[in-house]
């Protein structure tokens, strides 16, 4: 692996991105609109439009970073980049983590646009500070550019790629404890839960929500994320073929 | 001379076809190596078995003096795939400095070798934006930047005009002549005579191996077109009998 390579990587992914600025205004905006959206719908509500919008300020980044993701992994197999790129210098680590920089980045202007938009504009309100919220929604998105180079490596077309959401990113948000709290579920899907990522994530936040500082709680959750993600990210490696039939 | 690419016995499967039948070649540094054949005989899976990206059933593929795909051949070796292989949401400056930084090289060779393809007027414009020689020729230069000791071009000549394509065959012997050896692979008959040496496939076996005038000799006539026939009908003849 080459810190050079990788930031070159990272660069030039973001590069790619700036030319695109239908995706950039779509990644920056829509956030936003969707929690003003949470915000109409619990008019009046306002602690249940806090613990909803708290969560939902982790999911997102998640959920959209793991879909551009794919697809843009998807992009290099079609297009005979990545074929080429495995011709170079370049380490397969190199390439996955550049990924991982470089949308990590993009959720982190993400995350803070949300984020901003719904203390300031939205009032929502939480005992812990606004800055957890961001850094708990950039490793969030780390994870989620981590499964989507993961999946990638099991989809031949876009639309096997689109198909991998429903399976790996719906069942972590109907069990991670949004809609039905993780204590009142039958044991086995407790269970489950504890098995996926995305429930420490929102544990994270949840605390964030309860406590003045980050709690041990907190930073043993996000370390659960964190880990995660490079797990994936090593297994996402481990399926990148030099050689391919 | 030496050889900078030898293959012996090569077996390519895919799925459940032989695509590749025991093909052996020698290539000679410093020169430029046209394989010629038609669509589907085996010349794309041929060029991936010797940048080491082909998946290989049985046999040997010598990559200046290494196994082919070894790690160290990654700075030696630039490789130009059959589809243009650029980033078509990037410029092509921005395309040359992606694969300059990967050898840890600047923008001043990322420059050099857009203009050694005639890009210097396009380097602001999206890849994407560009016609379909104009992309071939951005992926082209990406694979000279890293001055790599082997080219390897998968039809790189494909939808160039005549001016232009006759400027990078120039340009190809102008490398040879430094020292870089080049396989070149077409499917049109008429830039064979532009190479040092050729290798003829035809339904994944070798029919052929030598200079075009060789060639021409052997099957008795001017036209290397005719003469691949030729040489088809011969064999065609030898397996019936």
């Amino acid at each position: 692996m080459s810190l050079r390579i990788t930031f070159a990587t990272a660069g030039r992914i973001l590069r790619q991105l700036r030319h695109d600025r239908r995706t950039v205004a779509l990644l920056v905006v829509v956030p936003a609109l969707l929690l003003s959206l949470l915000y109409f719908m619990y008019d009046g509500a306002g602690g249940t439009f806090d613990r909803i919008a708290l969560t939902m300020l982790g999911i997102f980044p998640f959920v959209i970073m793991f879909l551009v993701t794919s697809i843009a992994m998807l992009r290099e197999r079609t297009t005979g980049t990545l074929e080429r790129l495995l011709t170079t210098p370049l380490g397969k680590l190199d390439l996955l983590f550049g990924y991982g920089l470089a949308f990590g980045v993009a959720a982190a202007v993400q995350g803070a646009v949300a984020t901003a938009a719904a203390y300031w504009v939205l009032g929502l309100e939480t005992t812990g500070s606004a800055g957890l919220v961001v850094l708990i929604a950039v490793v969030n998105a780390v994870l989620g550019v981590a499964l989507g180079l993961f999946c990638s490596a099991f989809a031949r077309t876009e639309f096997q790629a689109v198909q991998f959401l429903p399976v790996v990113v719906v069942p972590q948000i109907l069990l991670c404890g949004l809609f039905v709290p993780r204590g009142q579920m039958a044991g086995w899907l407790e269970g489950t839960s504890e098995a996926l990522p995305l429930t420490y994530a929102v544990d994270a936040l949840i605390e964030v929500g309860r406590h003045l500082e980050p709690t041990s709680t907190l930073w043993r959750d996000l370390a659960v994320v964190a880990g995660a993600a490079v797990v994936a990210l090593v297994l996402a490696a481990a399926t990148l073929r030099r050689r391919t039939s | 001379m030496a050889s900078a690419i030898e293959v012996t016995d090569l077996v390519v499967e895919r799925g459940k076809r032989r695509v590749l039948h025991g093909i052996g070649c020698a290539v000679q540094a410093g020169s430029v190596t046209g394989l010629l054949g038609p669509s589907g005989s085996g010349k794309t899976t041929l060029i991936r078995a010797i940048v080491g990206v082909q998946v290989v059933a049985s046999g040997v593929v010598t990559v200046l003096g290494r196994p082919a795909g070894s790690a160290g051949l990654r700075r030696e070796v630039g490789y130009v795939t059959q589809a243009p292989s650029v980033y078509a949401d990037l410029t092509v400056r921005e395309n040359a400095r992606y694969f300059a930084s990967l050898y840890g090289l600047g923008a001043g060779d990322a420059d050099r070798a857009i203009a050694d393809v005639g890009l210097a007027g396009a380097a602001g414009q999206l890849v994407g934006n560009l016609s379909g020689g104009q992309r071939s020729r951005a992926s082209l230069a990406c694979a000279m930047i890293g001055a790599p000791r082997l080219l390897v071009l998968d039809e790189p000549t494909v939808g160039q005009d005549p001016v232009l394509r006759s400027e990078l065959w120039a340009k190809f012997h102008e490398l040879a002549d430094a020292g870089t050896t080049l396989l070149v692979s077409s499917h049109v008959m008429d830039e064979a005579g532009r190479c040092d040496r050729l290798l003829l496939i035809r339904e994944g076996r070798l029919i052929g191996d030598d200079t075009p005038d060789a060639i021409r000799a052997a099957a008795d006539t001017a036209d290397l077109e005719e003469a691949f026939l030729r040489l088809i009908r011969d064999q065609e003849q030898a397996v019936a009998r």
